[in-house]
């Protein structure tokens, strides 16, 4: 059933994902919505990992993707360890309110 | 046994490394610093007579052609390969024997003069740096390691002539000298350019055989070049200024460094390259006008000196330019001959002088001297020796040297009659104010103080016996080179032969051996030759006879004569007396134009242009940066969007 849809449309959903990941890392406030933004970008780069591993019939997209999403687990830990922490120091986890690294 | 010739430079360099590195550090006792250093030359002094004499045993012609031992390449690039190697010959190996034989007796001495100096050990490790720079210099079988060995010297002498550096003039003296010096160096560093651009090796075997090859304007810019190096190291007009204010060092450095070995390195390195010298007669002229002129001039400005040291000096400038004058007429031999005896002669009487001052309380000038004799019996017969053989009195060995270089500037191809005059009149000059120092510091009346007078007293052994044996060598080291003309054999001629072969001696004795059937067949004008020579040496005794004659007269019967001649001539006396002030012109016209000049680039160059650029460069800087921090935002998403960007401009710059 899969094979009947054409790969390009896949990539165009991960295009769009990215996209939407990728405006919102730039323009939300909250660095947890920050966050999640990032990991749609990962989801929109594993999308088109097994798109094209499965349109080549090779195993080394479905390979890296479970490099990305071992990556991405870790990264949530520490990314929210440090937003506890910064919540807690600061009372905001809002990302332009935390610029005291600057001239 | 030959084969060993790399120990007896290495002794004192071991010396010199104990006393330097160790002994100066934990404060070893003087007893052992003395017995390291004098036992470290007394090796060397004994390996070198051990090779002296393996080296008599081989047949003439071998001794010339003992390979060279090399220890190790030292440095090889591209077509460069110099290797640190020693050279056995009866050349190098005279100068061996003589520079470790003096050097050990002058490092006796000195174990008694310097006592009680607190630098004792500096002093001792020094000495033995020299003597191990001095050996490498004149065993060196390539230029380069020559070249090192120059340097070294040049160092040494730096460092014992500002000995006592915490006073100014011993500081300015050294100075002086190394500065003088570079000169010189300067131009024998070019030589040795130019050596290996015209024949792309720098060994004296490999520079030798391939001189055929090289045109004569060639040769002589090198060996002009060579010479400009002599002149320097040699004290040769017109870089003799450094030598007379050398004197502020310690006394048996000025013997040993400034009289005996250092300053005669020129002439070694000279005779060294006859081959080339043979083949440029115009250097040859130039190195006998050089060493004549400086003959007499520097003697003549030793005539009217106070200073027992200073007159010591400008004699052994005048001495030097004697040698000069023997390899620049082509006598090589002659030239290392009377190296050879000077080296006993002058040593000793820097020594004698440093006894001197040892019984006037450090006392130099010679008008508070006098009546000494009787107190300090030793330093007055063995400088009486010395004095005797630097005056070419029949019988001392600086007779023979001298009157041997005087016969050959008349005789040889490249003599002339002028230069024999010269170097006639020079030797007068000699007899003269090395009687008038003797007779003022010796004979009279005691012009010195009371307290000084009390203290006048001989010198201890340790620094008399280094007197007596000097004093030996002045009186019969002579004797290895008694001309043919008198019926003896020189053995000094012969066993440089090899090396320096095919110098007029040689000439002169085929000649000498023909002189009786020429006699038979009537001939006579081979004979007048020899009677020629009889005659010359006849007439230079007699110069030297007058000129003790005169010092006799003005010193010791009309005391009241010289200053009145003095004053009689007042405007030659000043000018003399100042040393025609050559000091005076040199500060004007080079000294101080090279301070404008280095003062001018300091402040507007260095200050005004290189220091200004750095400072501009810096100002940028910190105005480029002023402006570029304002990029770092502080905020996160500037810095993503930043990112973003710029993936975007590479994909797009891929896809294209």
């Amino acid at each position: 059933m899969l094979s009947s849809v054409p790969p390009i449309y896949f990539l165009i959903v991960s295009a769009v994902i990215f996209a939407i990941g990728a405006v919102g890392v730039l323009i939300r406030r909250n660095a947890i919505i920050v966050f999640m933004c990032i990991e749609m970008m990962f989801s929109a780069v594993n999308l088109t990992l097994i798109t094209t591993s499965h349109h080549l019939n090779s195993l080394d997209g479905v390979l890296m993707v479970f490099f990305v999403m071992t990556v991405a687990a870790a990264e949530a830990a520490v990314g929210l360890a440090i937003f506890v922490l910064l919540f807690r120091g600061r009372g905001t986890i809002k990302v332009d309110e935390i610029n005291l690294l600057k001239w | 046994m030959i084969e060993l010739v790399w120990l007896i430079p290495l002794f004192p360099a071991i010396g010199f490394l104990f006393n330097g590195l160790i002994a100066r550090w934990v404060n070893l006792d003087k007893r052992i610093v003395s017995w390291v250093a004098c036992s470290a030359l007394g090796l060397s002094f004994l390996f070198s007579i051990l090779i002296f004499f393996s080296l008599v045993q081989l047949a003439p012609e071998a001794r010339a052609a003992v390979p060279d031992k090399v220890l190790f390449d030292w440095i090889v690039s591209g077509d460069l390969k110099t290797v640190i190697g020693y050279k056995v010959d009866p050349l190098s190996i005279i100068m061996a024997l003589v520079v470790s034989g003096v050097s050990f007796f002058i490092h006796i001495y000195s174990v008694g003069y310097m006592h009680d100096d607190p630098g004792y050990t500096r002093y001792f490790s020094f000495l033995n740096l020299f003597v191990f720079m001095m050996l490498t210099l004149v065993l060196a079988n390539n230029f380069l390691l020559m070249f090192v060995g120059w340097e070294g010297v040049g160092l040494c002498s730096y460092l014992l002539i500002g000995f006592w550096f915490e006073r100014d003039a011993p500081a300015n003296a050294g100075k002086k000298a190394f500065v003088v010096n570079r000169i010189g160096d300067f131009g024998f560093l070019l030589a040795i350019f130019l050596i290996f651009a015209q024949l792309g090796t720098l060994e004296f075997n490999g520079v030798f055989a391939g001189a055929h090859s090289l045109d004569a304007v060639t040769v002589t810019i090198i060996t002009l070049l060579l010479f400009v190096g002599a002149t320097g190291k040699s004290a040769q007009i017109p870089l003799y200024v450094w030598l007379p204010d050398a004197m502020e060092g310690p006394t048996p450095v000025s013997s040993l460094i400034h009289a005996a070995t250092m300053v005669t390195s020129g002439v070694y390195m000279i005779a060294r390259c006859h081959v080339l010298y043979s083949m440029a007669p115009v250097s040859m002229a130039v190195v006998a006008i050089v060493g004549a002129a400086t003959a007499i001039y520097a003697a003549s400005m030793g005539l009217l000196q106070f200073d027992i040291k200073r007159v010591l000096a400008y004699s052994t400038i005048s001495q030097l330019g004697y040698m000069f004058l023997a390899v620049g007429v082509g006598a090589f031999s002659a030239g290392i001959f009377h190296l050879m005896t000077h080296a006993f002669f002058k040593g000793l009487l820097f020594l004698g002088a440093g006894s001197v001052m040892h019984a006037m309380s450090g006392e130099l000038d010679m008008r508070k001297m006098g009546g000494i004799w009787k107190r300090a019996p030793i330093t007055f017969w063995t400088f009486f020796v010395a004095t005797l053989a630097i005056a070419g009195i029949p019988g001392f060995s600086g007779f023979f040297s001298k009157d041997e270089i005087l016969w050959q500037a008349f005789d040889s191809a490249h003599g002339h009659v002028l230069l024999w005059l010269v170097g006639a009149a020079a030797a007068g000059m000699t007899a003269f104010y090395m009687f008038r120092l003797l007779f003022v510091t010796f004979f009279g009346r005691c012009r010195a103080s009371e307290e000084v007078k009390k203290h006048i007293h001989e010198s201890p052994p340790i620094m008399t016996i280094p007197l007596i044996i000097l004093a030996t060598l002045s009186l019969i080291g002579g004797y290895v080179g008694i001309p043919h003309v008198l019926g003896g054999r020189n053995f000094f001629h012969e066993f440089l032969a090899p090396v320096l072969g095919g110098h007029p001696q040689e000439a002169g004795h085929t000649a000498f051996s023909l002189v009786r059937p020429a006699f038979a067949s009537g001939g006579a004008t081979v004979g007048s030759g020899v009677n020629m020579e009889l005659l010359l040496m006849g007439v230079s005794v007699a110069i030297a006879v007058m000129g003790i004659s005169i010092a006799l007269y003005l010193y010791i019967w009309k005391t009241e004569l010289p200053k009145r001649l003095g004053e009689r001539f007042k405007t030659l006396y000043t000018v003399v007396f100042n040393k025609y002030y050559v000091d005076e012109i040199y500060e004007a016209c080079f000294v101080n134009s090279t301070k404008r000049l280095g003062t001018f680039l300091w402040q507007r160059f260095d200050d005004g242009v290189i220091d200004r650029g750095v400072n501009l460069v810096a100002r940028l800087m910190l105005w480029l940066g002023g402006v570029l921090r304002r990029i770092q935002t502080g905020r996160v998403q500037g810095y993503a969007t930043g990112i973003i960007l710029g993936a975007v401009i590479i994909i797009l710059f891929l896809i294209r």
